[in-house]
C-alpha cells in the first residue's frame, strides 16, 4: 500500500481547509483537505467522533462548513454560483418512508424532480431489480428485513444515476453475513455504473475490501491523518477476503489507524 | 403473504429474514382472539341489566325514581319518533363541529408549522380557548351569536378542535430528521416536503386527535344544549333530558341518556375504524407481529 499521489486536473469534489465547529463549541473537523476523483471508490475510515459523518454531510451540502470550501468544478452551478451536484446519499439507517411501499420509496428523488409517474415507476422498478428486490415492489418497509430495507435505500440513492454516492456507515447495523453480501452487491453496482463512491465506516476490513483509497481520520478534532491507496484489483470477491494480500492490507490499514488514534 | 413465498430469492438478499406477521383465523370476520374481548363485556352487561331489573321489581321501585331496563327499552321504542328527531339534531351539530374542528385544526397546524412566529403568537390563545370551560362561555356565545344552532356548533367546536390542532402540530414536527435532510438534498419545495413527508408523518397523530375530538364534539354539543336549555328553540337530546326531568318522565330521560352514550360509542368505533383503514399498511399501532 502506498500513499496516494497526484490527482486528475479537474477533481469531482475539491475540499479545501474545511473545518466545522458546532454551536456548542465542539470542533468536529479541522482543516480537512481532500480531492475526490471521478469514478473512484473512497473510504473514510476512523473511530467514532472523528467527524467522518460530519465531513460526509458537508460534502452533501447538508450543513455548511464553518471555514474552508467544497468545490464541484465539473458540476452544474446555478445563477447564484451554488453547485448542484448530482449525488445520492445513504444514511446509517434505511430512512424509508414507512407509509410508502418499496417502489414509492425508491422513486422519491424522481417524484421530487417532477418526473412523470409512469417513467418514475419504471425506473424505480428497474433499480429495485438491480439491488435484488424484484418482486418486492409493493412491500412496505415493515414487511422487509433490515438488509432489504438497506437495499431499498441504496436503490433510492441510485435511481437518479448520480455521479457520486455518499454512504454514512450504511451497513453498520446489519449482521456480518448480510453485510458481506451487501458489500459484494455494492461493489458490483459500482463496477457497472462507475459512480464515485464515498463510504464512511469504522471497519478496517470493510474499508480494505471495498475501497481503492482509504482516508484515515483521527478524532478530537477530526482531521485527515493518512490517505492510503489500495491497489488490489477488482472484481474483489470472497477469495480476496481470505487472501494473504487482504490480510496484509488490513494489517497496514490497522497500523495506520492505530497511529492516527494515538497521535 | 403466502403469495409471496414463491418469489423469495434464496440468493442472500436476506429475504428470509423478513418479519413474520400474525395471520389469525377469523370467525364471522373478526379475529378469533378478539372474541373473548367482545363476549366478556356483553356477558357482564347482561348480568348487570338483569340485576337492575330484578332489584327494581323485587323492591317495587316506582319508575319515576328508577325505571327498569325493560321499561326504558319500551320507552325507547314508543318514543322513537320524538327521540330519533332529537338524536338527529344532536348528531348534526356533533358532526358539523367535528368537521369544523378537523378543517380549522389541520389548517392552523399546517400554518403554524410553516411559520414559527405565527405558532408562538397564536398557540397560547388556542390553549386559553381549550382550558376555559365551555359551560362558562356558552351563555355569552348564545347571546352574541343569536342563532342557537350556530351557537351550539361553536361551543362544540371549541371543545373538539384542540386535540386535533395539538396532535397535528406534533405530527407535522415529528417527521424523521434524516428524511427531512433527504428532502433538502433533493431540493424539495416546501409544498413537496409538506405533501410527501410532513402530512403522511402527521397522519397517525392526527387520527389519534380525531378519536379524542369525536367524543369531545358530542360532549360539547350536549353540554351546549344543556346551557341553551328549554329557552332555546333547539330540541336535541339534552333538551329532551331536561324536558323529561321537568315532567318526571324518568324512563324517557334514561332512554335519551342511552342514545347519547350509544352515539358516543358509535363515534369512537367510527373514528377507530377510519384510523385502522388509514394506517393498516404501515403504522406499528395497526400491526400485529409474531414474536
Amino acid at each position: 500500500m502506498t500513499t496516494a499521489v497526484g490527482a486528475a486536473a479537474r477533481p469531482l469534489v475539491s475540499i479545501r481547509s474545511v473545518s466545522k465547529q458546532f454551536a456548542n463549541g465542539t470542533l468536529a473537523i479541522r482543516g480537512v483537505n481532500l480531492e475526490l476523483r471521478d469514478g473512484e471508490f473512497v473510504s473514510l475510515l476512523g473511530p467514532s467522533g472523528c467527524g467522518k459523518s460530519t465531513l460526509l454531510r458537508i460534502i452533501a451540502g447538508l450543513g455548511a462548513p464553518s471555514a474552508g470550501t467544497v468545490d464541484w468544478p465539473t458540476s452544474v452551478h446555478d445563477a447564484g454560483g451554488e453547485a448542484h451536484p448530482d449525488l445520492g446519499f445513504v444514511f446509517q439507517d434505511p430512512t424509508l418512508m414507512p407509509w410508502a411501499n418499496a417502489l414509492k420509496n425508491a422513486m422519491l428523488p424522481l417524484t421530487l424532480a417532477g418526473l412523470g409517474k409512469g417513467e418514475a415507476e419504471a425506473r424505480s422498478a428497474e433499480m429495485l431489480a438491480l439491488v435484488g428486490l424484484k418482486g418486492f415492489e409493493t412491500s412496505y418497509p415493515r414487511e422487509l428485513s433490515g438488509g432489504m430495507k438497506m437495499r431499498v435505500s441504496i436503490a433510492r440513492a441510485l435511481v437518479t444515476h448520480p455521479k457520486i454516492l455518499l454512504m454514512d456507515e450504511p451497513f453498520a447495523a446489519l449482521d456480518e453475513i448480510t453485510r458481506h453480501k451487501l458489500n459484494d452487491d455494492l461493489l458490483g453496482l459500482w463496477w457497472q455504473n462507475r459512480f464515485t463512491a464515498v463510504f464512511v465506516t469504522h471497519s478496517v476490513f470493510e474499508s480494505v475490501y471495498l475501497a481503492q483509497r482509504i482516508v484515515v481520520m483521527a478524532a478530537r478534532p477530526g482531521r485527515v491523518m493518512a490517505d492510503l491507496a489500495n491497489e488490489a484489483p477488482y472484481p474483489r470477491d470472497a477469495l480476496f477476503r481470505t487472501s494473504a494480500e487482504y490480510a496484509h492490507l488490513c494489517r497496514v490499514a490497522s497500523g495506520t489507524l492505530r497511529e492516527a488514534i494515538a497521535a | 403473504m403466502s403469495e409471496m413465498v414463491h418469489s423469495v430469492p434464496h440468493d442472500g438478499t436476506d429475504a428470509e429474514a423478513r418479519p413474520v406477521f400474525a395471520e389469525e383465523r377469523r370467525m364471522l370476520g373478526i379475529r378469533a382472539s378478539a372474541w373473548p374481548g367482545i363476549i366478556a363485556p356483553v356477558v357482564i352487561g347482561i348480568l348487570m341489566l338483569s340485576a337492575w331489573e330484578a332489584i327494581v321489581r323485587i323492591k317495587g321501585i316506582p319508575p319515576y325514581i328508577l325505571p327498569g331496563p325493560i321499561l326504558i327499552g319500551e320507552t325507547l321504542w314508543s318514543d322513537w319518533g320524538t327521540l330519533s328527531g332529537s338524536l338527529l339534531i344532536t348528531l348534526r351539530i356533533t358532526f358539523a363541529a367535528l368537521t369544523a374542528a378537523v378543517v380549522v385544526g389541520v389548517s392552523l397546524a399546517i400554518i403554524f408549522t410553516q411559520s414559527k412566529w405565527l405558532e408562538k403568537s397564536l398557540f397560547p390563545y388556542a390553549v386559553i380557548l381549550q382550558v376555559t370551560p365551555v359551560v362558562s362561555i356558552a351563555p355569552l356565545i348564545i347571546i352574541w351569536v343569536g342563532d342557537i344552532n350556530l351557537s351550539l356548533l361553536i361551543c362544540a367546536w371549541i371543545v373538539a378542535f384542540f386535540p386535533i390542532l395539538s396532535n397535528t402540530i406534533l405530527g407535522l414536527n415529528s417527521a424523521d430528521h434524516n428524511l427531512i435532510n433527504l428532502f433538502q438534498l433533493y431540493r424539495a419545495s416546501r409544498w413537496q416536503t409538506l405533501r410527501y413527508l410532513r402530512l403522511p408523518a402527521a397522519l397517525p397523530y392526527f387520527l389519534g386527535g380525531l378519536k379524542i375530538s369525536g367524543g369531545l364534539a358530542l360532549i360539547g354539543a350536549v353540554v351546549a344544549e344543556f346551557v341553551a336549555g328549554t329557552g332555546g328553540s333547539a330540541s336535541g337530546l339534552a333538551y329532551r333530558i331536561l324536558e323529561s326531568g321537568y315532567r318526571l318522565q324518568i324512563p324517557r330521560m334514561f332512554a335519551a341518556l342511552i342514545m347519547i352514550s350509544l352515539s358516543g360509542i358509535a363515534i369512537f368505533f367510527l373514528t377507530s375504524w377510519i384510523a385502522h383503514l388509514a394506517l393498516r399498511h404501515w403504522h406499528e399501532s395497526a400491526v400485529r407481529r409474531e414474536n
